[in-house]
C-alpha cells in the first residue's frame, strides 16, 4: 500500500511537471509560461536604456541617447562600430520580430508553429526565397566593405542574443516555447527577400492566361488595356525621351501558350502594398527650402515593420525609419539630403511552361533536353519529422508548380523567372544614401540597386529635387510576360535589361514638384514596354492636383495631404449613379440611405456614413458587373476598378452588364438599382449586429500582431479615416506604416510617426504609444541631434564600451 | 512553532532562494518535496501547507513584477487566456498553478518520508 501511494504520488508529481512544462497544440506550456521566475511576468516593463555595458568587437566607445519616444540616437566613431551598435540596439527592442520575419521569409515557420505551416513553408521555398538570399550574399561578398559591415551588424545582434537568459526572452518566445538562434548574414539577405516578395512578388500572368482563354482576345484587351484612357504618370507626361538610344526588344515571331491553369495559384502579396512620396522644390516651398514626404503603405502590424533611429559617425549623420534586420536608414534624411521610396510595381516576375522528360531530369529548351538541377528543401517541423521537398531548377528559375506541388501532370511544370533570384547588393544603396551629400551621391547610390524596384524621391539642402524609378528591369518585347510564356522557346527568355541610365527619372521638373503613388511610371511615349500591372489611378491624381492648385506649400499642407480623405473614386461614379438610377418604388429605408449618400461630400471621414454606403454599394455593383468571371476551380482576374467605372459610365449597355443567371438583359442602369438594394439590406443587417455604420465603425481599422493578428497583442478600432485608393490609404489592416516630412533647412527639420511604438514588447508602454497620434494626424518632431554632446530632449543614455 | 507553519515557511524560503539562483519554475515543487519529506505533516495539511506557501509566494511575486508596470502585460495575457483584461485573475491563475503543483509535490514528499521511516 505504502509503495503504491509512493509510486502514485511520484507519477502524479512527474505528470504535473511534464504537463505544465510542455506545449499542447496552441496552448503554451502553462507552468513555464506563467511562473514569475522566468515566465511572462518577467516581461512586465521596458527595455534597459541606461548605464554602461561591454559590446564585444567595438573599436571605440559608442554613445546611445534615447529621447522620450524611445528613439535611439547612436553616436559611433566609425561605420563598423555604428552598424554593430545598430544591430545590438535593434535586437534589444525588436528581437522576436526580426527573427520571425526571417523565418517567414525562409519558409521555416513549421519549426516554430508546427505542421500547420508546412504548406506555407513549401510555397516560400519553391518560390526560391532561400535561393534568392544566397544569390544576394554572393553579390554582397564581391563588395568587402559592405560585407564587413553586414557582419558587424550580425555580431551586434548576436551579442545581444547571447546576453539573454530565458527569463529575458521576448514574450512571443515564451508563448510559442522556443529560443532565439544566432543571427547570420543570410538572415539579413532573407529580410531583403521578404521585402522583395512583398513589393515585387505579385503578378497576374497565370490568371490573365486563364482569363484570356475564357473571354477571347478582343474582350480581354477591352477589359485589361495596357494603358487606361487617362494616365497621370510618375514621370511627367511631357518628358523628352529622345536621349534613349537602345531600342525595345523586337517582337519575335511567336505564339502565346494558350493554356488553362487549373491548380490553385499561391496567394499573392497584398495588392495595396504601395506608398506615396513627393517633394516640392524651393520655389514651391513657403521657406525656399525643398520639402519632401514619404508614407509607405503596408500591413498594419505590431510590432511595426519600422524602427526609427538616428545613426551617426563623425562622417555622416542620418535619421529615419530602419527595417529591423537590415542596416542603415531606409526612409529618412541626413544633414544634406532626404530620400524615401514608393513601390515601382513593374512586371519583374514571369512564368514559363516547362516540359520534362520521362524521369524529370531534363527539360525541353530550344529543341534540346537540358538538365535540371535539384534543390532539396529540408522543412523541419516542430515535434514532428522533417519534411523533404524536391524543387527542380531550370535556367529560368525554380519550378514552383509541378507534380510535387499542385500540378498533376508529372511531365509538366511552371518555372518562375524573378528578379528576386538574380541577387543584388541592395544593402549598399541604402548605406550610400545614408552618407550621401548631393544629387550625384544619390544617383551613384541608386545605380546598382536591383529589387524591389522603387520610386526613389530625393531632395537636398542644395535645392535639388528628383525622382528615379530604379530597379533592374527587363527590356521586354511588346506583350512579353503579360501571359504564361513558353519555357522551351529562347525567344521567350528575358533578352536584356533596360540600361540603368534609361530608367525613367525626373530632376528639378518645371512644375516644381515630383511625386509618386504607385501609378503608371510613364505614359506611352516611353520607349520600353510597360503595361498596366495594377497601377494606382486615384491617389496620384489627388496628389498632383493638390500640388498644381497653388504656388506655395507649407509643412501644414504636407500634413493635410498625408491625412487627405478625399475619395476620388466614389466622386467619379456616385453622381453618375444617382443621376441614372431608377428611383421609383424605393422603400422607406432605401430612400433614407439614398439621401445619406446624396449628402456625402466624398470625404472618408470618421463620422460619415457615406463611405460605408459607398463601400457596400460598390462591392455589390462590382460583383454583379463581373458575374461572367465567376468560375469554379479556375483562377481568373477581374478588371481593375478604374476600367470598371470607365465601362459602367461609357458603355452602360455593353453585354458584360448583363447578369447571366437572369432572363432579363440588364444594363448599367439596372445594375445600379439592383446593387443599391442589395447594399441597403447588407447595411441594415450589419447595423443590426454591430450598431450604426459610421465609417470608423464600419471600417474598424486595427493593427494586428505579427503572429496571425493574435488579439491579445493587437490594437482594435483605431479611429482613423481614409481607405484604399485614398491618399490617407488606411483600410482595415493596411495603410501608411510610416509618415515622414522633411524640410531641407540646414540641418533638416523633420517630422515622423508610425502606427506602433519603438518597443516590440507588448508589456512596454512604448509598444503602441504612437498609434493615437498617428490616427489623429499628429507627428513627432524628430530630434536630429548634432552630436553625442547633445543633452536636450535626452531622457536616458547608454554607453557601449569595447572590451577593456 | 507549529509544524505546519514551519513546513510552509521552509518551503517558501527554499523556493525563494532557488528562484533567486535562476532555477526553473519546478524548483518550487522540489522545495515542497524536500520540505515535505523532512517536516512531514498529517492529513490534508500535507497538501495544504505547500499549496498555501507557493500560492502566496508566486502570487506576490507576480503582483510585485506586474504592479510596477501598471499590469500592462497582465491585462493582455488575460485576453490571451480568455479571461478578459483582468490582471488579478491572471495573478490568481499563476498562484493556483504554483500552489497546486507544490501541493502535489508535498504529497509526494510525505510519501518519501513514509518510505524512509519504515525502513
Amino acid at each position: 500500500m505504502k509503495y503504491l501511494k509512493f509510486f502514485l504520488s511520484m507519477a502524479l508529481t512527474g505528470l504535473v511537471i511534464y504537463g505544465l512544462d510542455s506545449k499542447f497544440g496552441s496552448i503554451p506550456p502553462i507552468g513555464k509560461f506563467l511562473n514569475p521566475y522566468n515566465g511572462i511576468w518577467q516581461n512586465e516593463g521596458d527595455e534597459s536604456i541606461d548605464g554602461e555595458l561591454i559590446l564585444e568587437g567595438l573599436a571605440e566607445e559608442v554613445v546611445v541617447h534615447y529621447d522620450e519616444a524611445l528613439i535611439p540616437h547612436i553616436f559611433a566613431k566609425n561605420d563598423k562600430d555604428l552598424y554593430r551598435s545598430q544591430g545590438y540596439i535593434t535586437a534589444k527592442h525588436r528581437l522576436w520580430q526580426m527573427e520571425f520575419q526571417t523565418y517567414a521569409a525562409a519558409g521555416r515557420l513549421s519549426e516554430i508553429v508546427g505542421p500547420n505551416a508546412i504548406e506555407y513553408d513549401k510555397q516560400e521555398r519553391r518560390r526560391g526565397m532561400g535561393y534568392g538570399a544566397e544569390m544576394a550574399i554572393e553579390k554582397i561578398k564581391q563588395d568587402p566593405r559592405i560585407y564587413n559591415l553586414v557582419e558587424s551588424y550580425t555580431s551586434g545582434i548576436n551579442s545581444y542574443i547571447s546576453s539573454l537568459e530565458p527569463k529575458n526572452y521576448p514574450v512571443e518566445y515564451k508563448l510559442l516555447d522556443y529560443a532565439p538562434e544566432p543571427w547570420t548574414v543570410k538572415k539579413t539577405a532573407l529580410l531583403l527577400m521578404y521585402m522583395t516578395k512583398m513589393l515585387a512578388g505579385a503578378d497576374s500572368d497565370l490568371e490573365y492566361t486563364n482569363t484570356l482563354k475564357l473571354l477571347g482576345k478582343e474582350n480581354f484587351d477591352f477589359l485589361f488595356p495596357d494603358f487606361f484612357d487617362e494616365v497621370d504618370p510618375v514621370i511627367p507626361a511631357e518628358t523628352d525621351w529622345t536621349f534613349i538610344d537602345v531600342p525595345q526588344t523586337a517582337l519575335p515571331d511567336t505564339e502565346l501558350v494558350g493554356d488553362t491553369i487549373n491548380f490553385e495559384i499561391a496567394k499573392k502579396p497584398n495588392p495595396d502594398n504601395g506608398s506615396n512620396n513627393w517633394a516640392v522644390s524651393g520655389s514651391k516651398s513657403y521657406s525656399g527650402h525643398p520639402i519632401l514626404a514619404n508614407d509607405p503603405h503596408l500591413g498594419l502590424n505590431l510590432p511595426s515593420i519600422w524602427f526609427v533611429m538616428q545613426l551617426s559617425t563623425p562622417e555622416h549623420n542620418s535619421f529615419g525609419a530602419t527595417l529591423p534586420g537590415a542596416l542603415g536608414i531606409i526612409s529618412g534624411f541626413n544633414e544634406y539630403i532626404a530620400w524615401g521610396e514608393t513601390n515601382a510595381t513593374r512586371d519583374v516576375l514571369d512564368w514559363y511552361k516547362i516540359e520534362f522528360n520521362e524521369d524529370r531530369t531534363k527539360y525541353l529548351y530550344d529543341g534540346q533536353w537540358n538538365p535540371v538541377s535539384l534543390r532539396i528543401e529540408n522543412i523541419k517541423v516542430k515535434n514532428k519529422e522533417t519534411v523533404l521537398d524536391s524543387v527542380l531548377y531550370t535556367h529560368h528559375g525554380p519550378v514552383m508548380y509541378d507534380v510535387n506541388f499542385r500540378e498533376e501532370n508529372p511531365k509538366r511544370g511552371y518555372a518562375m523567372k524573378w528578379i528576386g533570384h538574380i541577387g543584388g547588393n541592395n544593402q549598399k544603396t541604402f548605406l550610400d544614401l545614408n552618407r550621401g551629400k548631393n544629387y550625384e551621391d544619390y544617383l551613384n547610390a541608386l545605380k546598382n540597386y536591383t529589387a524591389p524596384a522603387q520610386n526613389f524621391v530625393f531632395a537636398s539642402t542644395e535645392g535639388d529635387i528628383a525622382l528615379w524609378i530604379q530597379g533592374l528591369l527587363p527590356n521586354k518585347w511588346e506583350g512579353q510576360g503579360k501571359f504564361l510564356l513558353d519555357g522551351s522557346n529562347p525567344d521567350h527568355d528575358w533578352q536584356s535589361f533596360i540600361p540603368q541610365e534609361f530608367n525613367a527619372h525626373t530632376k528639378n521638373p518645371e512644375r516644381g514638384f515630383v511625386s509618386s503613388a504607385n501609378q503608371h511610371p510613364v505614359d506611352q511615349s516611353y520607349p520600353y514596354y510597360v503595361f498596366n500591372d495594377g497601377y494606382e489611378t486615384y491617389r496620384n491624381r489627388v496628389i498632383n492636383e493638390f500640388f498644381n492648385s497653388k504656388e506655395r506649400f507649407t509643412i501644414e499642407d504636407f500634413k493635410d495631404l498625408h491625412n487627405n480623405n478625399y475619395n476620388l473614386k466614389a466622386s467619379e461614379l456616385v453622381p453618375y449613379m444617382l443621376k441614372h438610377m431608377d428611383r421609383s418604388g424605393l422603400t422607406e429605408e432605401q430612400a433614407r440611405i439614398l439621401d445619406q449618400i446624396k449628402d456625402w461630400n466624398f470625404n472618408n471621414d470618421l463620422d460619415e456614413v457615406g463611405p460605408s454606403i459607398w463601400r457596400r454599394w460598390w462591392a455589390s455593383l462590382y460583383d454583379m458587373t463581373w458575374d461572367e468571371f465567376e468560375q469554379e476551380d479556375l483562377a481568373v482576374d477581374t478588371p481593375f476598378t478604374y476600367q470598371t467605372i470607365y465601362i459602367l459610365t461609357h458603355y452602360p449597355n455593353h453585354e458584360f452588364m448583363d447578369i447571366l443567371k437572369t432572363e432579363k438583359k440588364e444594363t448599367a442602369k439596372d445594375l445600379f438599382r439592383l446593387s443599391f438594394e442589395e447594399a441597403v439590406s447588407g447595411l441594415l443587417e450589419w447595423e443590426e449586429t454591430n450598431g450604426d455604420y459610421k465609417w470608423k465603425n464600419y471600417k474598424a481599422t486595427y493593427a494586428g500582431h505579427l503572429l496571425q493578428g493574435l488579439p491579445a497583442f493587437s490594437r482594435f478600432n483605431i479611429p482613423i479615416g481614409g481607405d484604399r485608393n485614398i491618399v490617407n490609404a488606411t483600410s482595415k489592416n493596411h495603410g501608411p506604416s510610416w509618415r515622414m516630412i522633411v524640410e531641407m533647412t540646414s540641418p533638416p527639420t523633420a517630422y515622423g510617426i508610425y502606427p506602433g511604438g519603438q518597443s516590440g514588447n507588448p508589456g512596454s508602454k512604448y509598444y503602441d504609444n504612437f498609434i493615437s497620434d498617428w490616427a489623429g494626424g499628429n507627428y513627432l518632431e524628430l530630434n536630429f541631434m548634432p552630436s553625442a554632446a547633445t543633452t536636450e530632449g535626452v531622457i536616458s543614455s547608454q554607453t557601449l564600451k569595447p572590451l577593456p | 512553532m507549529n509544524k505546519n507553519i514551519i513546513n510552509l515557511i521552509l518551503t517558501v524560503l527554499l523556493a525563494f532562494v532557488w528562484s533567486m539562483l535562476s532555477m526553473d519554475w519546478w524548483s518550487a515543487m522540489l522545495a515542497a518535496i524536500i520540505v515535505g519529506s523532512m517536516v512531514p505533516l498529517k492529513g490534508f495539511k500535507v497538501f495544504l501547507m505547500p499549496f498555501l506557501g507557493i500560492f502566496l509566494f508566486w502570487g506576490l511575486y507576480a503582483y510585485v513584477l506586474s504592479s510596477g508596470n501598471d499590469f500592462r502585460l497582465a491585462r493582455q495575457i488575460g485576453v490571451l487566456l480568455n479571461v478578459g483584461e483582468r490582471p488579478f485573475l491572471v495573478i490568481l491563475i499563476t498562484a493556483l498553478i504554483g500552489g497546486l503543483s507544490a501541493g502535489v509535490a508535498g504529497v509526494f514528499g510525505k510519501q518519501l518520508a513514509n518510505l524512509k521511516r519504515k525502513k
